[in-house]
């Protein structure tokens, strides 16, 4: 099995032409990113007003809450469903898959930005208004950078989530690597389905590892850890020094749900 | 709503099954994240091997792992165990960077006043950390169950018996009744999985609502 997965994964053939890994790969990219974008000017606004004002924060916890209790296949089929017969072309396929990526990857943006702002040392908070800051430019200046760990940290992990599921679009007709799982199950090509779930778990480990890179020299070296001294970040209070490598919707929670 | 009450056995009969391949990983990973959450914590040169080497199980997308896990395991396709074990991959994969910083979130001060009264390490872990700690594990252990509630219905595509066959019963016939009751039983199921650890929780730290510290 391993032999002809190993086989199957370097044969040329299977590496050019519309249904080749390379077109593959760049579909599933391109379903996420658009997917994490929308998503994204949704939720962290969103988010951030929250955290800002504190208004609202029960009724979007519970819906997000109850957002990621949503099956992700069963919203599939039923956008498919109900899509299909309203729109024409490639984009009847489509639609159904962002809605249900856009709809997955809300919740952890969202909770990365409002536990991020709420989590910022209240002093850095007062200090800022002291100095004459507008709220504007508190949330700006102060309290974005100082939640850019945990936003990235729900970025991340919605990203993983969004990537994961992406392979389920190849369900309702559409592209990405789920085509690979897809079409091996039904010639019932055992090497192609388990190559393409290598192909997409190297996928995402490649997409988090670059998104741990641009964390690292986004992200103030007062809070990651980098430079010395006491971190005003939210972290602080876990008395980990530790950037966090690889995030999962835990660390909001964690932080989020803190006994003060 | 008749085609549920017609279907009521069906539904109920999935939703059983749902809730084992769902509940039992989450029980099994629990157990398996606590020592590795400990060791994590108790060696700092463990913490970022194990955290991030775990969280990476996470990034295997639900379907190919259902796909690649029987050729590994040498189990048969449709075997449940295969989504057994995937999900309860998954848990370990969330619980052991929670466990790890739960037990790291239990105040020093504290720790040194249980060694000072003459706890050993065995008994303060036991009698003093855990307990401090399971706030935190439970609001892991509930984005757990929760996650894992809706992966499970990904079992669907290999044909694994659990609310999401409804899910492609009623896509293939066209037919929406089907897979509207999945979709609601699915939130259900996710929604009782949470409501049974938040109720654990109560009464596991009866100090928070003493305190009036937020659980």
């Amino acid at each position: 099995m391993i032999n002809k997965t190993f086989a199957w994964l370097t044969d040329p053939s299977h590496w050019s032409g519309s249904d080749g890994i390379p077109t593959r790969i760049f579909e599933h990219l391109w379903y996420s990113a658009l997917a994490l974008a929308v998503a994204a000017l949704i939720a962290i606004p969103l988010g951030l007003a929250i955290g800002h004002t504190g208004r609202g924060r029960l009724f979007v916890v519970n819906l997000a809450g109850a957002a990621r209790a949503i099956p992700s296949l069963g919203l599939l089929y039923l956008m498919v469903l109900w899509l299909f017969p309203k729109i024409s072309g490639d984009n009847a396929f489509l639609v159904p898959v962002f809605i249900v990526l856009i709809v997955l990857a809300i919740p952890p943006l969202m909770a990365g930005a409002y536990a991020g702002v709420e989590g910022v040392d209240p002093a850095a908070r007062d200090a800022a208004k002291g100095m004459g800051m507008t709220g504007m430019q508190v949330l700006r200046k102060v309290e974005v950078p100082n939640a850019l760990p945990l936003i990235f940290s729900g970025f991340r992990s919605a990203t993983l989530q969004v990537i994961a599921t992406t392979t389920l679009a190849a369900i309702t007709g559409a592209g990405g690597l789920g085509r690979f799982l897809i079409d091996g199950q039904k010639i019932l090509q055992y090497e192609q389905m388990v190559s393409g779930a290598i192909v997409v778990a190297v996928l995402a480990l490649v997409v988090d590892a670059l998104l741990a890179v641009v964390q690292r020299y986004a992200v103030s070296p007062g809070l990651t850890g980098r430079s010395s001294g006491r971190s005003a970040s939210a972290l602080s209070t876990q008395r980990s020094n530790t950037p966090l490598d690889v995030e999962i919707p835990v660390a909001q929670r964690t932080v989020d749900s803190q006994p003060s | 709503m008749t085609w549920f009450l017609d279907h009521l056995d069906v539904v109920w009969s999935r939703a059983l099954q749902h809730s084992y391949l769902a509940g039992v990983p989450l029980v099994i990973g629990l157990l398996l994240a606590l020592p590795l959450g400990w060791l994590a914590r108790r060696y700092p040169r463990l913490y970022a091997p194990f955290t991030a080497g775990f969280g990476l199980l996470y990034t295997i997308p639900s379907l190919a792992l259902f796909v690649i896990l029987p050729v590994i395991l040498g189990t048969r396709a449709l075997d449940p165990i295969n989504v057994v074990v995937a999900m309860t991959l998954y848990t370990v994969a969330l619980l052991v960077r929670t466990v790890a910083d739960a037990l790291g979130s239990v105040p020093d001060h504290v720790q040194q006043a249980a060694t000072a009264m003459g706890y050993t390490r065995v008994r303060r872990f036991f009698a003093i950390e855990l307990p401090l700690a399971v706030p935190v594990i439970s609001a892991g252990l509930r984005v757990a169950a929760v996650s894992n509630v809706s992966i499970v219905s990904v079992g669907t595509i290999i044909g694994v018996n659990q609310l999401g066959l409804f899910f492609s019963d009623g896509f293939d016939r066209d037919f929406y009744d089907p897979l509207f009751v999945g979709i609601v039983a699915c939130v259900v199921l996710a929604l009782l999985f949470d409501a049974v650890i938040l109720l654990i929780t109560r009464l596991a730290t009866p100090w928070v609502r003493a305190t009036g510290a937020r659980a």
